[in-house]
């Protein structure tokens, strides 16, 4: 254990045909984004209180939280709440409310909740209070947005810029794929979309290119290497040669991940699921995608075009 | 590639080192004041705390700004003789509006207004544009930069005061910051209920003294008469008290003001003593108006209109009305601290008790203790001795990470310690990615030193590439990210930043020794 490998993730000289798969993996992947985006509209993704606006409060109670007191409580005190439910532990509540007519109506809610709670369910302690207006709620979606598109739109600035725009468009497009994919489970799952989504789809996005720069620069190598090989066979060997690498690092991601979904509590294991389930994503994306639309945009231009300018590329050069 | 001067070597292993000692300040109190003692701080999501996004009410400052234009036309016209039909404010445009009843004194009007405009700012350029028609109409309307100078004012002079009011409850380090054009950012550590802060942010707290109009009746259903403003009882709600609109004593004219209890009967009250401007005035205006009503009156309510049962010189007074010791205090802390010039509205609040942001601490902290260890014992198991030396550059990056985070005394959210256990997740693939080069390389056939070199070599690029890109999905989450998620991205960029260090730089140091002291013929990839 402490000086030779023990194991391996695949062995290291495979010769899987991924190529052959490849009308079946862009299928698969074209049918599971349109279903996303078909979810996404309907029935929607299931908006967490950063972009959809109101009141969030986590309260918990001594022992099992009593649900019909505290409904009865906010009934008596005339408050419109759109859910009391579980939050974790069977002592933990969540009261959420939806946005209200303007900001100081929305203060005004926080403080009856609050009142009516300390009134009537006894040992009822709030964990915490989010309230956002509905200003800044939008703001925050748009910005959400933002931080999206530019890291999508500078992630094929710099794979165009370091390898050829075949690459580049590749990688993107099996961005787009993977992060429909990502909302898509998002809207099946029911899992609240809030900012911190936003971090872990942007998070994923970021992992998911690395594993696509490992493939796309092997097959770099490999354009310069083997100067006749035809670009199909090209690839395939590059996906095998990397097969470990793929995996390995994939792996190291998800054992990371893992542990926060499991104990990181409730406000951090949707973060880690979404993350979990975007390695998964992006790492078979890698494979079955990405290379496939390489092989695609680059069938006939790849391997004469690009062998000279690549060649002249000082950091390419071997030392 | 393999070969380390002994300068570099000493660099390297310096670096670590002090990377050790910038982390010593998290874990213990400083042992000398004059000691650089920076720590990472806990975001408000793990220590409890709120945070606030107050929005400034521009169109009430504007509002206001109109306000007094209009009372300048109406001081500036009235020595002349100059009667108007209609004055009146069209917020929407930024203007105040006069019609004059004689057209033909549309000249003299003109010359009387002109004295309003002011080109006291740093541009130069007037604030305002005045245009006259021939039917005696003549607008004022305010220019935009002239406006925004205004706003920008009323944000600063809010923190001002806003900091001051919170530093009278006695929150301690509490964070007061602009956002934007418009907004201001409060945020509050150790406070999980910030309802009392929010009360004493949300009022105005304008004061003014002004005349009780004793001849008007605020009962009836009519308009009040020109001059006067039919104001609310704070202590009788329904009640309506006549007020008149000229302002005698300006709260701004308060130096201090003290909850106290009335020696005789007992009750709460606010004492206070004006400045000089103050005194003078108040002493002028008690003595013309002995024996009848004042009000005194906070934010459009009448708190209190005592009867002047003898001119007040000495520049002191009371307020009076049904206070307790809370209300008192609060009262007093929100004169002392001063007016806001306009109206502030929570728009965003987030609040989070000590006792979640405990459980979250923990939370986080068996996750990135579990993680470490998953992480660890794959890389053991996958490389072996390689996986080690990736292994001890990982624990090095971990202490990396954590000192630069002290050293720009950084905050640790909740997402942020996500982003760490991530990050080692992350940090770890360049080690993978040289590895496995090393392996290829050696079942090419080459001998171990070589295959070395080349190894470490050839991976840089892929890692060079593979990071860029994750580092600028991150740089774009903290661009337009807000909040903990900032932080999130703060962890992640920096964890890649360090990782490009131990993982290139120190596993390739670890190796190149190992090699020299071993010399094995087969390397164990």
């Amino acid at each position: 254990m402490f000086i030779k490998p023990m194991f391996r993730l695949a062995p290291d000289t495979t010769r899987f045909n991924f190529m052959r798969g490849r009308f079946l993996g862009l299928i698969v992947s074209a049918v599971l984004s349109t279903a996303s985006v078909v979810l996404f509209f309907y029935p929607g993704l299931n908006l967490g209180i950063d972009f959809s606006g109101g009141i969030v409060m986590q309260v918990r109670t001594d022992g099992a939280a009593d649900f019909t007191k505290i409904r009865t409580a906010l009934t008596d005190a005339h408050i419109q709440v759109q859910g009391v439910q579980r939050f974790g532990d069977a002592s933990e509540v969540l009261i959420r409310l939806s946005t209200q007519a303007n900001e100081q109506a929305t203060q005004q809610a926080v403080t009856q909740v609050r009142d009516a709670l300390a009134k009537s369910v006894a040992g009822a302690r709030i964990m915490r209070t989010d309230a956002v207006g509905a200003s800044v709620s939008a703001e925050l979606f748009r910005n959400g947005l933002l931080a999206l598109g530019v890291s999508l739109l500078m992630i094929l600035a710099y794979i165009w810029f370091r390898f050829e725009w075949q690459f580049a468009v590749g990688a993107v497009a099996t961005l787009i794929l993977d992060v429909t994919k990502a909302i898509g489970f998002l809207a099946v799952t029911r899992i609240e979309f809030d900012l911190v989504m936003v971090a872990a789809i942007l998070t994923v996005l970021g992992y998911s290119t690395n594993d696509k720069v490992v493939v796309y620069d092997r097959v770099r190598e490999n354009l310069r290497k083997y100067k006749t090989m035809p670009l199909r066979e090209l690839i395939d060997l590059s996906i095998n040669e990397t097969l470990n690498r793929t995996l390995g690092t994939s792996m190291t991601v998800f054992l990371a991940s893992l542990p926060l979904a499991i104990f990181g509590g409730q406000s951090i294991s949707g973060f880690a699921t979404i993350m979990l389930f975007g390695i998964v994503v992006g790492t078979s994306s890698s494979i079955f995608i990405a290379a496939p639309i390489l092989l695609f945009l680059g069938e006939h231009r790849l391997r004469r075009d690009t062998v000279a300018p690549v060649a002249k590329d000082a950091t390419a050069a071997e030392p | 590639m393999m070969y380390f001067s002994r300068l570099k070597t000493y660099s390297i292993l310096g670096a670590c080192l002090i990377g050790l000692l910038l982390c010593i300040p998290n874990v213990m109190k400083a042992p000398a004041s004059w000691l650089p003692w920076r720590t990472v701080h806990l975001g408000l999501d793990l220590q409890g705390g709120s945070y606030l996004l107050l929005e400034v009410d521009m169109k009430a400052v504007v509002k206001e700004r109109l306000e007094s234009l209009m009372d300048g036309v109406r001081q500036a016209l009235r020595p002349g003789a100059i009667f108007y039909q209609t004055l009146e404010a069209r917020t929407e445009q930024n203007q105040v509006f006069v019609r004059l009843r004689d057209a033909s004194k549309t000249a003299a009007a003109v010359a009387a207004l002109k004295p309003l405009i002011s080109t006291d700012n740093a541009s130069g350029t007037p604030d305002m544009q005045m245009v006259s028609g021939d039917d005696g109409t003549i607008t004022l309307t305010l220019s935009p930069v002239a406006l925004h100078a205004r706003a920008s004012g009323a944000v600063l002079q809010s923190i001002e005061i806003v900091r001051r009011r919170i530093d009278e409850t006695g929150v301690v380090d509490p964070q007061i910051a602009q956002q934007g054009e418009g907004r201001i950012v409060v945020q509050l550590p150790g406070v999980g209920d910030p309802d009392r802060i929010k009360r004493l942010i949300g009022k105005t707290a304008h004061m003014t003294f002004r005349l009780v109009d004793e001849s008007a009746n605020p009962a009836g259903n009519g308009p009040p008469p020109p001059g006067v403003d039919f104001l609310q009882d704070q202590d009788r709600p329904g009640q309506r008290i006549a007020v008149r609109k000229r302002i005698d004593v300006d709260g701004a004219d308060l130096t201090d003001a003290r909850a106290g209890t009335d020696p005789t009967t007992g009750e709460w009250v606010v004492n206070f003593t004006f400045n000089s401007v103050g005194s003078r005035r108040f002493a002028d205006i008690s003595t013309a108006n002995v024996n009848h009503r004042f009000a005194i009156v906070l934010d459009d309510k009448v708190i209190s209109a005592p009867v002047i049962r003898s001119p007040i010189t000495g520049g002191r007074g009371q307020i009076s009305g049904s206070f307790n010791a809370a209300t008192a205090n609060d009262l007093s802390t929100l004169l002392r601290a001063g007016a806001l010039p306009a109206p502030l509205t929570v728009i965003e609040e987030r609040s989070v008790g000590p006792e979640l942001g405990a459980d979250s601490i923990k939370a986080g902290a068996i996750s990135l203790a579990v993680g470490f260890l998953l992480v660890i014992a794959f890389m053991g198991f996958f490389y072996g001795l390689f996986g080690w030396f990736a292994n001890l550059a990982l624990l090095v990056n971990l202490i990396l990470m954590l000192a630069i985070m002290s050293l720009m005394e950084a905050t640790l959210s909740l997402p942020g310690m996500a982003g760490i256990l991530l990050t080692l997740g992350m940090a770890v693939d360049a080690n993978i990615l040289i590895n496995e080069r090393i392996r290829e390389e050696q079942k090419l056939g080459r001998p171990p030193l070589a295959a070395l070199e080349h190894g470490f070599n050839r991976a840089f690029r892929t890692i060079a590439d593979s990071n860029a890109t994750a580092f600028l999905a991150h740089v774009a989450l903290f661009a337009f990210g807000s909040g903990p998620v900032k932080g999130f991205a703060v962890t992640i960029t920096l964890g890649i930043a360090t990782s490009l260090f131990t993982s290139w730089m120190l596993t390739r140091l670890l190796v190149a020794r190992w090699y020299v002291a071993r010399k094995p013929k087969l390397l164990p990839v």
